[in-house]
């Protein structure tokens, strides 16, 4: 069994094993409760399963790496097929990097069911990797969709109030994306003779298949990444969600989106690609500026981090899609894969700093059962070392040099603004915006004085807390500090991606 | 050679770390000691550095590490030290020593003790980072970084509402700069691939001589449009019109940053970048005319507010933002080095009256309204002396630091050629006349006059503990004697040598330079000149107004009611950024919110469309009644249809 294999399955059969140690009601009434341990270890193993990913990594080559490939259906010659490349790799380790933090996160706040919740985690995170590592098609739309089913059963279980709106709206909207897609892959796969995914890569297809296809794949990643207009599931979702679930949503499932992108549409459809990029970059601009407005009015917490992960998405998209404005303007490739690399650093530290304040507003909302903002006021007051984290996390997401989150904007900026000045000019409205919406809320909750009797009665992080806080502080700060060694393992696959692109395949 | 800068810059930021995560291990004590240490450390090292950069002149330019690498463009964080970083090191260490020092007696009751420290030495680091960068990208961290560091200590005391009001403010109005400064930079990389400052420099012609279409068929010189966005920043950095009104609030922080980051350094981060940019400024006229008249502009208007505000800090604040102006519009007129020098001098007069009136405001137990104070040069000598001292170096009195590089600065103002020019000169001709009254208003109505303060605080009136006179000693020295023996080797010899390129056309201070005969001969003929008459009228005319004749500026008030509303209305600035940007970005974000997405997103397509399923679903269970009767009678008519069809086509 391969490392890839190990690592998918691992956590689904942990998953198992923390269902069956802590089904009964009593295994989950006693003190020690063995299940959270074990899912904990599981947690912990698969990351550190993951890390030879990063250190065996050939960061010199653009093949596939770790690959394992066996027949599954050999009928319709479907593959169980494995394999990374600087693409899926990083997101692969910040999966399993931050899994380990939810279920330590959910150690104690989670009252109801607790084992089935970490149970539903493990799973995921397992279905998650799947997605990432698959090669062959089928394989990766089975992932794909089985993965909906944990999520569902956390936003479903252990969401709010108007968690069965959210659920089925969230479930609609990207089942609906991905019967689109389903369609374009049995397409590709009448043409191709085979799911590998790298087959895809490499057949030839007119500009009228390259169209349709390319359109199929939109819909479904769009929803996922999520692109303005198709976004307002997401704001519900995670107000809906349990921390842990917002976590994982906004840190790694949107993910699925921007990954989307650079492993079927660029490379399989890339004259449609370049046809149709000024929509993807046209809807991202809209995201990055309509979208970091709404978020400045938004009252409630979550829901104003979920509209500030819309808009920090958009810079994926737009740093995905620079390609041809670049070639077009210039008639050269520089800032092509300066733009792709943006997008893919921004996904890593969208995953970190996203996840960071869902847990931020998930320390709150433990002890004042509330997230709206004017129920806070002068948190500093009582939890100074939470606010510190809250500080250094807003920060991050307001894009200031020295965290991850500048990384990715300003690669994207400098990439979109070798293609148009007025994409670079829109873009970095996000500067002035994003700081605006993050600075105003950490001003709101936690600076001033003590606003009410409900923060006066805070405690400050326990030692829990503050371990998970602080894991995802060092994430931040060491991409922020020093991306080169995150950029150079993507290098290869990167430029590899940007010299396919831009060969048409008419 | 390379330890040595690692060493200036990485001391104050492991003492930050100290002070600030283990500041309830080492205490109070502990807290000052190791932050003083660490800045004196840089200081002393910084003094190496420049006698170094004196005796050889070498230029030291390497990387310390690669940040990341993509596309073929090599981003890096390292040093560049060269004259114009030395001189600037040394600034910032000394006034930042002096800082540390006087934050013992200024601090002392502060719960807060051991994090101020903290921030401040972090602010260190963070600067000389700034100063220090041989690259664009680096120059972009420190400059957010010191913004970062001046957010938290305007909010220091943060359960002020106008507190984090105004770290808010300063952060997001700062940000605007930034955001010009960033396309500044993409800019840069777009047109020379490259954003280390020797390969960008090399090729500035280049950049003069390539176009670029922001609008599209009106072609603009690269250069313009680099240098235009960069001095964006600038002007967000350095507070220049409009972008000024985040400094007066920011004196909602305590004195002894206001003295450090909003007087002699941080805000002047954008002096130091264009003219460290300068082989970029010198290639757009129009780049250097917008500095000019931006400079000139804010150098007066800023300075009529002065006249009118009645809080010591602001009173000092806004003289800061018309000096900044002043510094600015030295470098439209490319003479960048007596922008420098008047920077430096700034630097130390300046920090000596933010910390004099800090003095000022601990002996009064917080108060800072000048109406209330009066005749306190009894109580507080040294502050007195060193105010006067740090008082006539601002106005440009003959023969102190200020004299030397105003005096300067205006006759290489006066002396330049380039578009707007003439206004400029006007302008700072006006502004010294207003600086002087402003300033001795403040001084003769905190030192002079009738003591209005209440009895309780009259008798607690005392002079500061040695910690925060000594400071005020240290820096009237060089406020005073400064301008002497560096006036001729910076502003009118070669000191910056290569550092600070100006294209020969542009160079007034060559010109000068001609007809300069060593500090002695220029202050004779100084003496003669117009912005000592100036000076010297406005300080009469402060006497005249505030201590010969007090009754006078309250009858001047009346009359001119209209101008007088618009001062302390600070120009309405304020209303127009609160009330239309900021509540208007607010309400388009609302009505994209509750417009878009909710109504029509949500309601139209998303759920409508659920409700048009349930539509049709109930349009559909109409014909599943579950009556006999009425699936008989459809297969009737079905039949029929069909069968007529069947039978018609025969």
């Amino acid at each position: 069994m391969g490392i890839l294999s190990l690592l998918v399955w691992l956590p689904i059969a942990g998953g198992v094993a923390v269902l069956a140690a802590g089904g009964g009601r009593e295994a989950q009434a006693g003190g020690l409760r063995v299940y959270r341990w074990l899912a904990l270890a599981v947690a912990v193993a698969t990351f550190a399963m993951s890390l030879p990913l990063w250190t065996g990594f050939e960061p010199a080559t653009a093949q596939m790496q770790f690959v394992e490939r066996l027949p599954w259906i050999p009928l319709f010659r479907v593959e169980y097929f494995l394999g990374v490349d600087g693409f899926s790799m990083p997101l692969i380790l910040l999966t399993t990097f931050l899994t380990p933090l939810v279920v330590i996160a959910g150690w104690e706040s989670v009252k109801e069911r607790q084992a089935q919740y970490l149970a539903a985690f493990l799973i995921l995170e397992g279905l998650m990797i799947g997605v990432f590592a698959a090669l062959d098609a089928l394989l990766f739309y089975v992932f794909w969709e089985a993965m909906l089913v944990p999520m569902f059963i956390i936003i479903g279980v252990w969401g709010g109030e108007r968690r069965v709106y959210a659920t089925i709206k969230f479930f609609l909207y990207t089942f609906l994306g991905s019967v689109f897609m389903l369609v374009a892959l049995i397409y590709l796969y009448l043409q191709a003779g085979s799911y590998s995914i790298l087959d895809f890569h490499a057949l030839p297809l007119s500009m009228n298949e390259q169209i349709w296809i390319f359109l199929a794949f939109l819909v479904a990643f769009a929803v996922k990444v999520p692109m303005w207009p198709v976004h307002t599931w997401l704001p519900d979702a995670h107000v809906e969600a349990p921390t842990g679930g917002s976590v994982i949503l906004a840190a790694v499932l949107l993910k699925m989106g921007g990954y989307g992108f650079v492993r079927f549409s660029l490379p399989i459809t890339p004259d449609a690609s370049g046809s149709l990029a000024f929509v993807v970059i046209g809807l991202s601009l809209v995201a990055i500026v309509y979208i970091s407005l709404v978020a400045l009015v938004q009252q409630d917490m979550k829901k104003l981090i979920a509209y500030s992960s819309i808009a920090h998405m958009g810079f994926v998209t737009l740093g995905f899609f620079l390609a041809w404005s670049i070639v077009g303007r210039t008639g050269a490739v520089p800032g092509i894969a300066m733009g792709i690399t943006g997008g893919m650093v921004q996904m890593i530290s969208h995953g970190f700093v996203s996840g960071a304040l869902f847990l931020c507003v998930g320390v709150l909302y433990d002890r004042l059962h509330s997230r709206q903002i004017s129920d806070y006021g002068g948190v500093v007051n009582t939890m100074p070392r939470f606010a510190t984290f809250l500080v250094l996390f807003a920060m991050a997401n307001a894009g200031l040099p020295g965290t991850s989150g500048f990384v990715g904007e300003f690669l994207v900026v400098l990439a979109s603004f070798q293609a148009d000045f007025w994409y670079a000019f829109l873009a970095a409205t996000t500067l002035v915006t994003g700081a605006a919406y993050t600075l105003w809320l950490v001003k709101r909750v936690v600076f001033g004085p003590v606003a009410n009797e409900g923060v006066a009665g805070m405690q400050d992080l326990d030692a829990r807390e503050f371990l998970v806080l602080a894991l995802i502080a060092a994430g931040v700060l060491t991409l922020g500090l020093w991306p080169g060694p995150l950029v150079d393992v993507m290098t290869a696959s990167v430029d590899n991606l940007a010299n396919h692109i831009i060969q048409s395949k008419l | 050679m390379s330890n040595i800068y690692l060493a200036i810059v990485l001391c104050p930021l492991i003492a930050a770390l100290i002070a600030g995560l283990c500041g309830r291990l080492i205490g109070r004590a502990g807290g000052h000691t190791v932050t003083i240490l660490a800045v004196g450390a840089s200081f002393a090292m910084s003094l190496l550095v420049l006698r170094d950069t004196l005796a050889t002149g070498t230029v030291f330019n390497e990387p310390v590490y690669t940040w990341l690498v993509t596309d073929g463009v090599r981003m890096e964080v390292g040093f560049l030290v060269d004259r114009l970083t030395a001189l600037m090191m040394v600034v910032v260490t000394f006034v930042s020593l002096m800082v540390h020092v006087y934050t013992i007696g200024y601090m002392h009751e502060d719960p807060g003790y051991q994090r101020f420290f903290s921030y401040i030495s972090l602010f260190t680091f963070a600067m000389l980072m700034l100063v220090m960068s041989n690259n664009f990208m680096q120059l972009f961290f420190g400059w957010e970084a010191v913004g970062l560091v001046s957010y938290l200590l305007i909010g220091f005391w943060y359960t002020r509402p106008t507190a984090i009001f105004a770290n808010l403010k300063a952060f997001l109005v700062n940000r605007i700069g930034d955001f010009g400064f960033l396309l500044g930079i993409a800019t840069v990389l777009a047109y020379t691939g490259s954003l280390d400052f020797a390969t960008v420099f090399g090729r500035a012609p280049e950049l003069g001589a390539q176009t670029i279409e922001v609008f599209a068929g009106s072609p603009w010189s690269v250069a313009t449009v680099a240098c235009l966005l960069l001095f964006v920043g600038a002007m967000g950095k350095s507070a220049q019109m409009p972008l000024h009104v985040w400094l007066p609030d920011s004196m909602e922080g305590p004195t002894p940053i206001s003295a450090l980051i909003h007087a002699a350094t941080m805000v002047t981060a954008g002096v130091f970048m264009v003219a460290r940019m300068s082989p970029l400024f010198e290639q757009s006229e129009v780049a250097l005319t917008t500095v000019m008249v931006i400079g000139a502009t804010t150098a007066l208007f800023t300075g009529f507010m002065g006249v009118v505000v009645n809080d010591i800090k602001r009173v000092v604040a806004y003289s800061t933002l018309s000096q900044l102006g002043y510094m600015t519009t030295a470098l439209g007129a490319s003479a960048y080095a007596a922008g420098i020098f008047h920077l430096m001098t700034h630097a130390f007069f300046k920090a000596l009256l933010f910390l004099a009136a800090g003095s000022v405001i601990v002996a009064l137990h917080h108060e800072q309204d000048i109406r209330r104070m009066g005749g306190l040069r009894r109580y507080l000598p040294v502050t007195y002396w060193t105010s006067l001292v740090g008082s006539l170096a601002l106005i440009g009195f003959p023969g102190f630091a200020g004299f030397f590089s105003k005096d300067a600065l205006i006759e290489a103002v006066e002396a330049a050629t380039i578009p707007g020019s003439g206004y400029a000169a006007g302008c700072l001709l006006i502004g010294v006349f207003v600086t002087a009254l402003y300033s001795f208003r403040m001084f003769f109505l905190v030192f002079h006059g009738n003591e209005r303060m209440d009895e309780h605080t009259r008798q607690h009136a005392h002079e500061s503990p040695w910690v925060i006179t000594v400071p005020l000693i240290l820096l009237a020295i060089p406020s005073f004697a400064i301008g002497w023996f560096t006036l001729g080797p910076v502003v009118f010899g070669d000191y910056f040598g290569p550092a600070i390129a100006v294209a020969p056309p542009h160079d007034v201070l060559a010109q000068l330079g001609r007809e300069f005969h060593g500090p002695g001969g220029f202050l004779l003929h100084g003496m003669l000149s117009l912005p000592v008459a100036l000076s010297l009228a406005g300080v009469a005319v402060a006497w005249f107004a505030y201590l010969y004749r007090p009754g006078l500026p309250e009858r001047i008030r009346r009359v001119l009611d209209l101008p007088y509303r618009i001062l302390v209305n600070k120009y309405y600035f304020d209303d127009f950024n609160e009330k239309v940007l900021a509540r208007g970005a607010r309400g388009i974000g609302r009505v994209l919110w509750k417009g878009g997405d909710v109504a029509v997103i949500d309601g139209a397509f998303v759920n409508g469309s659920a409700r048009l399923v349930g539509w049709c679903s109930g349009v559909m269970r109409q014909l599943q009644t579950g009556y006999l009767y009425h699936y008989a009678f459809a297969m009737v008519v079905g039949l029929s249809v069909l069968l007529a069809w069947v039978l018609s086509r025969g």
